[in-house]
């Protein structure tokens, strides 16, 4: 396959290998020369093609059991990373259950905030109800009158109630107050002003039955009108007071709380 | 001198035009490659043992080419075609490295 046979030329003995090296490179003008130039040419050509052509690799190029290893491989990636997708994707679902779970807690907790805020007559409130002005110019209503008022509109649902500018809250108390009502110690202006949020149906019905408050007000000689509103405003605010004595039981859980 | 003159102008043809191997050629090129270095390699060496011939080169030259493209394209169709090219790159560089073992003895006496 190579140069191992017929010796054509007599080899040149007395010449040094590099004068037998520049000898043979000088140009020759034999058709055997011109040929392995272009063999030259090629092969420098198909050299450079090729390192090429592998730097730009594709898969293309690659033998079969080349390809399946590398296919293999790729599964093996694919389905590890699967894996770890999986994971990912459960751990984000956790992550984003817990923080929805903290949010409706969250929720929960501020609903009951507001739900405890206007029993305690702590926050302002707005909604459908009643609002009742007695004018008792001859100041013949008496606090038991006011009383009865308040229990019959509580009777009826009243979430939220106002007599003049006193929030009426668990603990609020009448008392007389030279010829007229205090409400808390707070001396209640002529004409008398309820304000009371509820079903103003409900409310304003029970404000006008037989020996209701109507009647009894009428019956002293002042006048009473009911008159109900879509949307009236309880703005007063009774002061939060640290109880003295009574103390919360700790419960475990708000939920066991009966 | 001239053959020197078209392996750099051959390379510089490759290295400009970026030519692709077509797809059937792809298996063959790097073994023909190879087989061309060994011959290229033993007709230095044939002029350093003072046998060199033209016509003797260009015909081991070709048959170099072919005869490595053909085992590889006999070992694909056996299915031994990646084995087949590994045997095909060992032998010729063994031959390669004997070639210039002797090129190296000739020219540095060493």
């Amino acid at each position: 396959m190579s140069q191992s046979s017929s010796p054509t030329n007599p080899p040149p003995a007395a010449r040094s290998p590099w004068a037998r090296l520049r000898l043979m490179a000088r140009p020759r003008a034999t058709k055997a020369n011109a040929f392995a130039a272009l063999l030259a040419l090629l092969l420098g050509f198909a050299v450079a093609t090729q390192v090429h052509q592998n730097q730009v690799v594709g898969l293309e190029s690659l033998r079969q059991s080349d390809l399946v290893a590398i296919l293999d491989n790729a599964t093996l990636l694919s389905s590890r990373l699967d894996q770890n997708a999986r994971e990912l994707q459960t751990t984000r679902d956790q992550l984003v259950s817990g923080s929805t779970g903290d949010a409706a807690a969250l929720k929960a907790a501020q609903e009951r905030l507001d739900a405890l805020g206007v029993l305690a007559g702590t926050a302002r409130a707005h909604g459908p109800g009643i609002q009742i002005t007695i004018d008792d110019p001859r100041a013949k209503v008496i606090p038991t009158l006011l009383l009865d008022a308040i229990e019959e509109l509580r009777d009826a649902g009243a979430e939220a109630i106002q007599v003049g500018d006193v929030r009426v809250v668990a603990s609020s108390s009448f008392g007389q107050s030279g010829s007229g009502v205090a409400l808390d110690g707070t001396k209640l202006t002529q004409p008398y002003s309820i304000l009371a949020i509820g079903d103003a149906q409900t409310m304003s019905s029970a404000m006008e039955i037989p020996g209701g408050l109507s009647d009894n007000v009428r019956g002293l000689g002042s006048s009473i009108t009911v008159t109900q509103r879509s949307d009236l405003t309880v703005g007063a605010l009774h002061p939060l007071s640290e109880p003295r004595y009574a103390r919360p039981v700790p419960s475990p859980a708000p939920a066991a709380t009966p | 001198m001239i053959p020197a003159l078209g392996l750099i102008v051959g390379l510089a043809v490759g290295l400009f035009l970026h030519p692709a191997v077509p797809l059937p050629l792809q298996p063959y090129l790097p073994i023909a490659v190879i087989a061309a270095l060994d011959a290229v390699f033993g007709g230095v060496r044939a002029v350093l043992d003072g046998i060199f011939n033209d016509k003797v080169f260009v015909v081991s030259f070709l048959s170099n080419v072919v005869v490595a493209a053909f085992i590889v394209f006999l070992g694909d169709q056996l299915g031994v075609g990646s084995q087949l090219s590994t045997g095909v790159v060992v032998v010729l560089g063994i031959r390669i490295f004997s070639n210039v073992a002797s090129i190296r003895r000739h020219l540095f006496r060493a």
